[in-house]
């Protein structure tokens, strides 16, 4: 049996494994940014809890995957539940330093002036600061999603959703002429998600950027 | 304190004074800013005055002191409303660079809660008002504008609420001489109109005594050496550091300050008009010693210099060179003198009419007399 073969009769099962990837994937980086950007809203002009943080986040980052994953487990049980929050874990780093340098970068002038005219603090933050860091912010979305697209496959090892499933079934069957088959299907499809993630970001990036700041 | 005017301001005893640094960035200042005039605040680098300009919008909150606007102490008012009322621009500029033009203008109308068609219609207003086409910039984003245009954008910005005050900290900084001169003097004629309460810092003393009603000279930690008209400062410096901070050119200066309007312009020089015969043109050649007769047309203003020699035939002109209206000044008149090498320079009235005629002589009499009336006792060279 060949590999369209073998593809055309376990395609509802890759399908729906893609989509799980994906929605895993997404559920990690929104509980992220939805975590890490207030956080970066609060600590990017600080220099102490910016550090902290930002090491912190680091730390995350540096934990070998199957470690935290396994790790999870005690707390979490198996399943979706360490699945999704080692890949927020994962997607702090990228999410919030980019916003600590995006904010942090916005010119001092800008920001003074706008005090200058009498806008509030708020105001400040919502209209000027966040807009002018937005490129670098939706930046670090991107990078994120593409860490967490590879990352996301080791779910599978806690029992948790996705195209890692695949991927376990291949080793499972190490020997047989099925498992390159499987184990392609896995890689393949993360990384047409990963092409397909990075267009929809630089899409993001077009449309909600004003045409002040593209070059 | 109700029969204030609107737009004067108070500072009384202000300190500012960063916390690890010895001594006060601004210590102890009482200034009064009147209505209507343009108050500029010049001195060397770090002397403390974008301090005190910031203390006046409370940008920097005194460590004491108080601000009065409007005979108001405001030392305690909600900033942010008292900011709305006062125009602020920075030689940065600091335009909103994801917003389009009209809409960094539109800032203050805004949160002031005007309505679209009002907001639109200040918009176009002001850009007019700095000499920007609106249907040509409006919807352009800074990016898309020169230095000059921002540094105009960003006039048009501050004054968008149509504030009383505006503080102004170096907004014409970064623009090349030529550039400068013109929104100088397109700022001068603006305010003649808008007649607003304006602060205004330079690290120039030219720029200073060209756009102040009063200079406030600075030495260190914000300590005002003199408070006065630029006429006074050049002529009567209070002290030391005031002589040297307006330098050796104090003369020359000075002569920016005097309109040929203000000044008696010699009027003997020989005319003939356009369309005299060549009888007459002859006889007022023989009646003079000058070289060149002046010719004028029918409403006497001047068309060109007729050389003496040539006077009987007919009437070949050389250009004028030069001549000088009543918004001059005696130093744009020395230096046209300099420039160009012709004796004569035509003075004329606002409508183009002959005046008279300045040379060099003439004009060193009308520099010394400018000099002595401003007080100054000084040997005749
Ligand atoms: N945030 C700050 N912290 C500590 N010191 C400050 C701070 N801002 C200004 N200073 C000090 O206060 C003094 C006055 O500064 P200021 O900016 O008012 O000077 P300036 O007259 O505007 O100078 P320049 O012509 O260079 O703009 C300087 O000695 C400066 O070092
Ligand atoms: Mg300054």
């Amino acid at each position: 049996m060949g590999f369209y073969d073998f593809l055309s009769g376990n395609w509802p099962e890759v399908r729906d494994a893609t989509v799980d990837h994906a929605i895993l994937v997404l559920e990690g980086l929104g509980i992220a940014v939805a975590i890490g950007l207030p956080l970066a809203v609060l600590i990017y002009r600080t220099v102490l809890p910016r550090a902290v943080v930002l090491g912190i986040a680091g730390i995350f980052l540096t934990i070998p995957s199957y470690a935290l994953f396994g790790l999870l487990i005690t707390p979490l049980g198996l399943g979706n539940g360490p699945s999704i929050v080692a890949l927020t874990m994962y997607a702090f780093l990228p999410i919030i330093r980019n916003a600590v340098v995006g904010l942090r970068e916005v010119d001092p002038a800008v920001v003074e002036s706008a005090r200058g005219m009498g806008m509030s603090r708020a105001k400040i933050l919502l209209s000027v600061e966040l807009p002018l860091a937005w490129p670098v912010i939706v930046t670090g979305l991107r990078v994120a999603a593409q860490l967490l697209l590879g990352i996301a496959a080791i779910a599978a090892a806690v029992n948790g959703p996705g195209l890692g499933n695949l991927i376990l079934q291949g080793l499972d069957k190490a020997g047989t002429p099925f498992a390159i088959y499987l184990t392609i299907e896995g890689a393949a499809a993360i990384i047409a998600l990963a092409v397909l993630f990075d267009a929809a970001f630089a899409l993001l990036n077009r449309l909600t950027t004003s045409r002040g700041l593209s070059a | 304190m109700t029969d204030v005017a609107t737009g004067t301001i108070r500072l009384e005893k202000l300190t500012k004074s960063y916390d690890g640094h010895g001594k006060p960035a601004v210590d102890s200042l009482t200034m009064d800013i009147p209505a209507g005039e343009i108050v500029v605040l010049v001195g060397p680098s770090g002397c403390g005055k974008t301090t005190t300009m910031k203390l006046i919008n409370r940008l920097i909150e005194p460590t004491s002191g108080r601000i009065y606007l409007d005979g108001k102490d405001v030392t305690r008012e909600n900033p942010d409303l008292l900011r709305r009322r006062i125009g602020y621009s920075i030689q940065q500029t600091g335009l909103f660079p994801h917003r389009t033009v009209a809409d960094n203008i539109a800032t203050v109308p805004r949160m002031l809660g005007w309505s679209k068609d009002r907001t639109a219609a200040r918009v176009d207003e002001l850009l007019n008002l700095v000499g920007l086409d609106p249907d040509t910039y409006r919807r352009r984003f800074p990016k898309q504008l020169s230095g000059g245009q921002q540094q105009r954008v960003g006039v048009a910005r501050a004054l968008g609420g149509d504030p009383e005050v505006m503080l102004m900290d170096e907004p014409f900084g970064a623009i090349d001489p030529l550039n400068r001169e013109a929104l100088q003097n397109e700022f001068l004629r603006i305010q003649a109109e808008l007649k607003k309460t304006i602060v205004f810092v330079t690290h120039d003393i030219d720029e200073a005594v060209k756009m102040g009603d009063r200079i406030a000279i600075f030495s260190q930690n914000g300590r005002v050496e003199q408070y006065d008209t630029p006429e006074k400062i050049l002529s009567e410096p209070a002290n030391e550091f005031v002589s040297s901070f307006i330098g050796a050119g104090a003369a020359v200066r000075r002569l920016s300050l005097s309109r040929l309007a203000d000044v008696e312009v010699p009027d003997n020089w020989p005319t003939v008009g356009a369309d005299d015969s060549a009888d007459r043109r002859r006889v007022a050649a023989a009646g003079t010693d000058r070289d060149f007769l002046l010719v004028l047309d029918a409403d006497r203003r001047p068309v060109g210099w007729l050389p003496a020699a040539e006077a009987a035939e007919d009437g070949r002109t050389v250009p004028l060179l030069g001549a000088l209206g009543p918004g001059d000044t005696l130093y744009e008149a020395l230096d046209r003198m300099l420039t160009y090498s012709s004796t004569g320079h035509v003075v004329t009235d606002a409508e183009g009419r002959y005046r008279g005629v300045l040379e060099l002589d003439s004009l060193r009499t009308l520099i010394h007399a400018n000099n002595s009336a401003a007080g100054q006792s000084q040997e005749v060279s």
